[in-house]
């Protein structure tokens, strides 16, 4: 009987002591995957770099408005086509007490260029970096670099002497399996050090008490990342509380997260456009009937894109999820306007007489290859997209498959008709033209080829005049989009769910920052 | 033998799984680095050239390093062996446990609403897949009651390079969900086969015996009926743990459990060969093991079949 009212009396306690423990929050997170390797260069992969970017930070970022600011440095200029200066912040400590100086960006900048590096090609213009002195950086590009200040808000900064001390000077050849100290461990200038590791299960954040910048609420003092694979567990998980923030809720859960009084749902669009591509390059298509091929003609082409009813995908398939799209890059990037995004109208008359005029009254009969574990119901707008060419007599066999057989046989040059969708990492649009429309380029399997955008891509490559090079981008853009030579379909929109009272602002590019997380 | 045929099955499965290269790499990779590296893993070579050397490899205990994560095979396995092995023993026990006593149960009272009741439930136990009893108990346990976690293991305590969920309180109760999701299907099977037993051993001259002697009906029913109706569950639970390490697959994907049978589901999805052939080869030498030592088990538990050899070689 005494021992009752002891442990009452001491449960009592608890209780009446356990808000003072609510200041210091955790923030818990949850996503699918999990970052690779904690070190910053060895792999330029999505939660890779979202893990990375709470413990390191690069010269230059992009804040939530997406548009590039200063961060380790305060200032640039550019000093003649090929040099650009950087003035360093002064009063910025790593998490171990070491100062920062300009000695860490020039080891860091080398180290992101070295054989072992996943960056090597991502800042291969980058000829020369050196220090002026103690906070300034002088970088030398071979050619006009017209996105440099876009490659380096990639570009993690790392100590210089900790690398060193570490045997981490070289970035971790994660192509040969290599184990390193870096891979593992991560001490950056940024607003978090990380604390607890164990990869696929738990990764805890812990303030970087030494951190220069202010964090939106002093009340977030740790991050726990907890992947979780199977989509309805993780709703599960976050609607039972166990989770705070999902940065990947899967579109079918999110009606039943909205119903939940203690949860709520952001979506944006994100950098990412599915479109169709038909080869025009083929003499004879290899799944077709007719003995020639029909995409050669613009008509054609045409006829298909206005077939297609892209509000019905968008309500029907996408569960209003989408946002059609008339070009294949989205707002936020170089080159982007909305008269571009503009869809010719959806109209199964005009179809079907521009199909008739080029020659195909009856229609004809092609394959259409998607993937089916790639995109945002990938499969399903596929099965759309068939029912509705079927109205203007197009045959359309669609032939789903996993992802990693689709871009294979993709790339081997098998498709007549593909599913595929691009994003811009560099949010600029010369992204977009390099590897979708130049003549060869490695993913051009329309085999577009056209000498005036070829033109324009070098213009975009070497011209740091940005009126001249924004001419070029738009130049491109009109001739692409009157040619239609993809069908361009929607931009995926991207949707985190959260605990009511945790705010964790969203970001196109799906990438968190918890320095502006906070709690109501 | 067995395990040649199992390799060269699921070896030449591979040709068929896809291409690991676009995982592998950004999109922005050129098509000659791509070339390089399919060179570099061996993909270029004939199909028997990659098979020899993966046999002559795996005999020395060797599966190469993991595709997506770039570490060595066998690292990854013995990493994650502790959690399977310890939800699969869980579960087993659990199966074999509550089975044999619910079979008992159903077995003497055959009629009666609880009976009816248990094999009710039993069959849905089979019936419904191993997900959906999953996802039904982590929306009942962990969404509407908020009494056990939904995914993870909890905390692990290392001893040695075996990690333990069974030292800390949250590692016993992240056990519960899965280990039961995933035993309900050989409870069943256990239920029924118990029962089945029971039913006919009941009705055997030597019980109508015991009866007569006037031994009381508990001593019956477990000492005497269920001792010989054991023997064959003691051959099905050992080969169904190989099953439900088969099975675990599904549970650990659903509950987010680092066992072997998520790193294999993963590496499905990446088209991840060294792991998914290591992963084959390892459970099929489970299951031959399984079968000798339950063989050999046999000997042991079944006099007749002792009785059997004697006379032969005597």
């Amino acid at each position: 009987m005494k021992y009752g009212y002891f442990i009452k009396i001491l449960l009592a306690f608890f209780l009446a002591f356990a808000p003072t423990q609510a200041f210091a929050k955790t923030i818990k997170w949850s996503m699918q995957g999990d970052s690779l390797t904690l070190d910053p260069h060895a792999q330029n992969e999505g939660p890779t770099t979202q893990v990375s970017r709470q413990v390191y930070e690069a010269l230059v970022t992009r804040g939530l408005d997406m548009k590039i600011g200063p961060q380790l440095a305060t200032e640039w200029r550019t000093q003649g086509p090929n040099t650009w200066i950087f003035k360093l912040r002064e009063d910025v400590k790593f998490s171990d007490g070491t100062p920062f100086t300009s000695e860490d960006v020039v080891f860091s900048i080398l180290r992101a260029k070295q054989r072992t590096s996943d960056f090597k090609e991502y800042i291969s213009t980058v000829s020369g970096v050196k220090a002026v002195n103690d906070y300034t950086v002088e970088i030398t590009t071979s050619k006009p670099n017209p996105i440099l200040l876009n490659q380096l808000s990639n570009i993690f900064i790392m100590s210089k002497k900790w690398s060193e001390k570490n045997f981490a000077v070289m970035a971790q050849n994660w192509d040969a399996g290599q184990e390193t100290f870096s891979a593992t461990n991560a001490m950056g200038t940024g607003p978090f050090k990380i604390t607890l590791r164990e990869p696929n299960t738990k990764t805890v954040f812990k303030r970087n008490k030494k951190w220069w910048g202010t964090m939106k609420d002093d009340k977030v003092t740790e991050i726990h990342l907890l992947p979780i694979k199977n989509a309805a567990t993780r709703v599960a998980a976050l609607l039972s509380g166990e989770i705070d923030v999902v940065t990947d809720a899967p579109v079918q859960d999110l009606a039943r997260i909205k119903n939940s009084p203690a949860h709520k749902v952001e979506s944006t669009a994100q950098m990412r456009t599915i479109f169709l591509g038909m080869d025009q390059g083929a003499d004879k298509l290899r799944t077709g009937n007719t003995g020639d091929n029909p995409f050669k003609k613009k008509a054609v082409r045409q006829a298909l894109y206005q077939a297609i009813d892209i509000e019905a995908i968008k309500k029907k398939v996408m569960r209003g999820l989408s946002e059609p799209a008339g070009i294949i890059t989205f707002p936020g990037v170089n080159g982007y306007t909305e008269e571009l995004d503009k869809r010719l109208p959806y109209d199964v008359a005009a179809a079907k007489k521009l199909l008739a005029d080029a020659g195909y009254p009856n229609g004809f009969e092609v394959e259409l290859r998607c993937p089916n574990d790639r995109y945002v119901n990938d499969e399903a707008i596929c099965t759309a997209v068939v029912g509705m060419l079927g109205k203007i007599g197009v045959k359309v066999n669609l032939f789903a498959q996993t992802k990693s057989k689709h871009f294979k046989e993709l790339k081997d040059n098998q498709g007549d008709f593909y599913m595929l969708g691009w994003g811009v990492p560099t949010l600029d649009s010369h992204y977009v033209f390099h590897y979708l429309y130049e003549s060869g380029a490695s993913w051009n399997r329309v085999n577009f080829s056209n000498s005036d955008v070829d033109a324009a891509i070098r213009v975009m490559e070497g011209e740091v005049n940005l009126d001249k090079r924004n001419a070029a981008i738009a130049k491109a853009w009109k001739i692409v989009k009157d040619d239609i030579s993809y069908l361009p379909l929607h931009h995926q929109v991207i949707s985190w769910a959260a605990k009511k009272d945790v705010n964790v602002p969203i970001r196109p590019n799906n990438e968190p920052l918890f320095r502006f997380a906070s709690f109501d | 033998m067995v395990m040649l045929v199992v390799a060269f099955v699921s070896f030449s499965l591979f040709n068929f799984v896809g291409d690991p290269i676009n995982n592998m790499v950004g999109e922005e990779t050129s098509d000659e680095e791509r070339a390089e590296l399919r060179e570099t893993l061996g993909l270029m070579d004939p199909i028997h050239v990659q098979f020899t050397r993966f046999i002559i490899n795996a005999s020395k205990g060797e599966f190469g390093i993991s595709y997506q994560l770039r570490r060595p095979v066998s690292e990854l396995i013995i990493e994650r062996l502790p959690a399977t092995i310890e939800l699969v023993l869980i579960s087993a026990l659990i199966a074999l446990v509550s089975g044999t006593l619910l079979g008992v149960y159903t077995g003497i009272k055959r009629k009666g609403f609880l009976s009816d009741f248990i094999l009710a439930v039993s069959l849905l136990g089979v019936s419904l897949p191993t997900f959906v009893i999953g996802i039904l108990f982590i929306y009942l346990f962990a969404v509407i009651l908020g009494v056990l976690p939904s995914f993870g293991r909890g905390e692990v305590v290392e001893l040695g390079f075996w990690s333990t969920g069974f030292l800390t309180i949250s590692g016993l109760k992240a056990i519960i969900l899965p280990s039961v999701t995933l035993s309900l299907f050989q409870m069943t099977y256990i239920i029924r086969l118990v029962r089945a037993e029971m039913m006919e051993i009941l009705q055997t001259d030597y019980i109508k015996f015991a009866r007569a002697r006037g031994i009381n009906e508990k001593s019956i029913n477990y000492k005497h009926a269920l001792k010989n109706g054991l023997i064959p569950v003691i051959t099905i639970a050992g080969i169904n743990i190989g099953t439900l390490i088969a099975f675990s697959i599904i549970t650990e994907t659903v509950f987010q459990w680092p066992g072997m049978g998520f790193l294999f589901i993963q590496a499905v999805q990446f088209v991840d060969i060294p792991i998914m052939s290591a992963y084959l080869v390892f459970i099929a030498f489970v299951f031959v093991m399984i079968n000798f030592i339950v063989d050999i088990l046999y000997y042991f538990i079944d006099p007749r079949i002792r009785v059997k050899g004697d006379s032969a070689s005597g």
